[in-house]
């Protein structure tokens, strides 16, 4: 009895569930018809270059590519002594053929990551070799040390063996001045060679002070933009937005002439008798800091002022009816209903400055170059594209982390929208 | 003209608490939008500002608030000139149209934020805040956000915040507006009692009549920046000053005619072709004047329940309206085809039909004639 009326009350209920099925189905259709474009469109130019960029930071297949043997040999080796004469044999079978289809310029930029001596070894034994071929000469480890004596030491097989495997950490070691020894175990690199950690934390320092001072510029530009009337409020928001009518280029190089020693701010402050003789203004921080700020600003400006213009003109009235001093009413009732866009504007300026290249390359001095230079650095100059992608790669987690504590914190304070 | 402005109900000992003389309010420097206030408030009365919107009611609020500077004229507290007390130091308690409950903050944070600003110990705040949560009944929300609770309920909230520190003047501008019928005329009777229980002195702006009728002692009705009358809500709606008044306070029939002949607090007027009523004379109006007659629905009676009644008159019929407790009839008398009797449903005979002749009638004191301006 119970079994009947409870399947008698699926069956409906069931029906009723798949046409519901049925009719969201072509809505669903629709949305994602509507969504696929862009969605194509991040795939192919956001996922793609970014997936591939994290496996470059740990892509190591230069050297199995080209000598598919010896990688393979050399990986058996147990790293005593020298390596088996078979393998040394596939070596400089594999080392002759490199010469066609440019796997030997690969092979030896490859390897002199591991020691700069690698190239010179590698030409000088090619060079070197008889042109007989393998099967009529015998004992090749011999004749490798007859080119050159560094051959006969393990230390110079063991470079290649690092250098063998199809992936390998050095390049995010690298990036924060760490590398490994040579029995594996991660160390410092050596005082001179430090930089990286000192770059990143440049970067950060830069990007922070750059947010700071934006929050503080462009706070009370946002108040008064929101405050004022409309008309009045919609021209100045045309002055705010007017530098994104010129090329960051342009307003860059056009900082680097106001500062200059002759430019127009130092002739204006020794004029004014302030300064006897020019200020460094420009090729240092504090350009980085003009250039940056100025260009930054207008994100930092546009969220704050698009939530201060949601925020209601009685709750200051109402705290200062209830008896606070306008200053206390602005504090403790205003300020903190603009959490959320401080959030967005800091969050986005912050972001954003953490990427910069041109302007820093441009207005600033060696000592204020960001992570993103080393990134142009090793992609354009030196083609280590293992480094550009490494350093890339910290960079991104580096900001997914603050952005996560970030979120946090935020969040904790905020509960505006519960 | 004001008018009447001295008449207040017996119920309260007068003490005047507040007063506005000759107060004067312009923004652009053109044009007046309180023209020329005087207004006394007494010590535990409920006053309501009623009036059209930009009639002035919000901008004198806003000065006793502090939040406007009067640009002539003054606003006394007992004996005090308020004009140069900053409006954190008026210590008045104000409900604000949309409640402006702080969001970032719990219900009870927004009770305790007054006595925060007036650095009361924490125990006896505490206590305060935990009474006049229990007296608006919402002690189990007070951890909630303002956001969480309903409209009546941040309604309350925003009552219970401007009445935690015992202002000696509590100022409330439209706060009814966002809510429902329903829950407005709760609310309403609500205030009231609060305002009874506690003897708080109330200044109430709304532009809803009917709210102003339910909650005040006295109404001052505003139009175009003057008070048109200040009285009693029955005085008001029996007696209106003007032909504003009359049209605002309730529904009323106009008709336009000539005073023929005053007789003492009567007279005869003239209207249609060849019509005549007698009337209640209003201020300033002479015979030969121009006048507009000025009739409430409910006086005037149908058919039967007329033909005892001096003054009688034929219409037709236009429209029946039922409406449960009552029937509207609509009749095109003297040219005015929009004018309503209301009348109980008892009295209506089935055989009426829209179109039919008909009598109405009503009694002398029920009609006045007011300035035709």
């Amino acid at each position: 009895m119970s079994t009947a009326a409870s399947s008698s009350e699926a069956g409906p209920a069931g029906s009723l569930k798949a046409q519901l099925r049925r009719a969201e189905r072509l809505r669903k259709l629709k949305a994602f018809g509507l969504v696929a474009p862009l969605a194509l469109f991040l795939i192919i130019v956001f996922v793609v270059p970014i997936g591939s960029m994290l496996w470059r930071s740990v892509d190591n297949t230069e050297l199995e590519s080209v000598m598919p043997l010896t990688t393979a040999g050399l990986q058996q080796w147990d790293g005593m002594g020298l390596p088996d004469e078979a393998t040394v044999g596939v070596f400089v079978e594999e080392l002759r053929d490199s010469r066609q289809g440019g796997g030997l310029g690969r092979i030896s930029r490859r390897l002199n990551y591991e020691d700069s001596g690698y190239r010179g070894l590698l030409m000088r034994t090619l060079r070197g070799l008889p042109s007989v071929s393998a099967e009529s000469g015998g004992d090749w480890t011999q004749t490798l040390v007859d080119i050159d004596a560094a051959w006969g030491e393990t230390s110079t097989w063991l470079g290649i063996q690092r250098a063998a495997p199809a992936t390998t950490d050095r390049y995010l070691l690298a990036s924060v001045d760490l590398e490994r020894d040579d029995t594996g175990q991660i160390q410092r690199v050596s005082e001179g060679e430090r930089l990286y950690q000192a770059v990143f934390q440049r970067t950060l320092v830069i990007a922070g002070g750059v947010t700071l001072i934006c929050l503080a510029l462009g706070f009370p530009l946002a108040y008064l933009l929101a405050t004022l009337p409309a008309r009045t409020s919609n021209l100045l928001l045309i002055l705010v937005l007017l530098p994104f009518w010129t090329s960051l280029l342009v307003r860059t190089a056009a900082w680097i002439i106001l500062l200059q020693s002759n430019g127009l701010v130092n002739q204006s402050l020794m004029a004014s008798g302030l300064i006897d003789s020019p200020m460094q203004l420009v090729f240092n921080r504090i350009g980085v800091f003009f250039a940056m700020v100025h260009i930054l600003l207008p994100f930092m400006v546009l969220p704050l002022y698009s939530v201060m213009k949601g925020i209601s003109p009685s709750y200051q009235r109402a705290a200062v009816s209830l008896g606070a001093h306008p200053f206390a009413a602005f504090w403790q009732v205003y300020v903190p209903q603009t959490v959320s866009g401080i959030a967005a504007g800091t969050i986005l300026v912050f972001i954003m400055a953490l990427g910069y290249y041109i302007t820093p390359a441009l207005v600033g001095g060696p000592a204020d170059q960001m992570v993103s230079y080393y990134v142009a650095y090793y992609t354009n100059s030196t083609n280590n594209w293992g480094m550009a992608a490494a350093l890339g790669s910290i960079l991104l987690v580096v900001t997914l982390m603050l952005y996560l504590v970030y979120h946090r914190l935020v969040n904790r304070k905020q509960l505006i929208r519960n | 003209m004001p008018h009447d402005t001295t008449s207040k109900p017996s119920a309260h000992p007068s003490t005047p608490l507040i007063r506005f003389d000759a107060v004067q309010k312009t923004f652009d420097g053109e044009n007046l939008v309180v023209k020329d206030l005087n207004l006394t408030i007494h010590k535990g009365e409920f006053v309501t500002l009623l009036g059209p919107s930009g009639s002035g009611k919000t901008t004198c609020l806003m000065m006793l608030a502090g939040f406007e500077v009067p640009t002539n004229g003054d606003i006394f507290l007992g004996n005090q000139r308020l004009n140069s007390v900053p409006p954190h130091k008026r210590n008045f308690g104000m409900v604000f149209q949309n409640y402006a409950l702080f969001p970032h903050m719990t219900v009870e944070e927004n009770i305790r934020y007054p006595l925060k600003t007036r650095k009361m110990p924490a125990a006896e705040a505490d206590r305060k805040v935990a009474d006049i949560l229990g007296m608006i009944k919402l002690g189990e929300f007070a951890k909630r956000r303002p956001t969480q609770l309903s409209g009546g309920q941040q309604q309350r909230v925003a009552l219970a915040r401007a009445l935690v520190f015992e202002p000696q003047l509590i100022l409330m501008d439209e706060p009814l507006g966002a809510l429902d019928k329903q829950l407005r005329e709760h609310m309403q009777l609500e205030i009231k009692q609060l305002h009874e229980q506690l003897g708080l002195t109330v200044v109430f702006v709304t532009h809803d009549q009917s709210e102003a009728l339910t909650m005040s002692d006295r109404v001052a009705v505003f139009n175009d920046g003057v008070i048109q009358q200040i009285d009693t809500p029955s005085r008001l709606y029996e007696h209106p000053a003007n032909a504003f008044v009359a049209q605002f306070i309730g529904e009323n029939n106009t008709l336009s005619g000539t005073i023929e002949s005053v007789e003492g607090r009567q007279c005869r007027v003239s209207f249609g072709e060849g019509l005549r009523t007698g009337a209640l004379i209003g201020p300033n109006l002479g015979a030969g004047d121009a006048t507009r007659l000025s009739i409430r629905p409910e006086r005037v009676k149908l058919n039967g329940s007329a033909r005892a009644l001096p003054n009688r008159l034929q219409a037709r019929v236009r429209e029946f309206i039922y409406l449960g407790d009552h029937l509207r009839v609509r009749c095109e008398l003297a040219g005015n085809d929009d004018f309503v009797a209301r009348v109980p449903v008892d009295d209506f005979s089935s055989g009426m039909q829209p179109g039919d002749v008909i009598e109405l009638g009503w009694r002398d004191e029920d009609v006045r004639a007011l300035n035709a301006s």
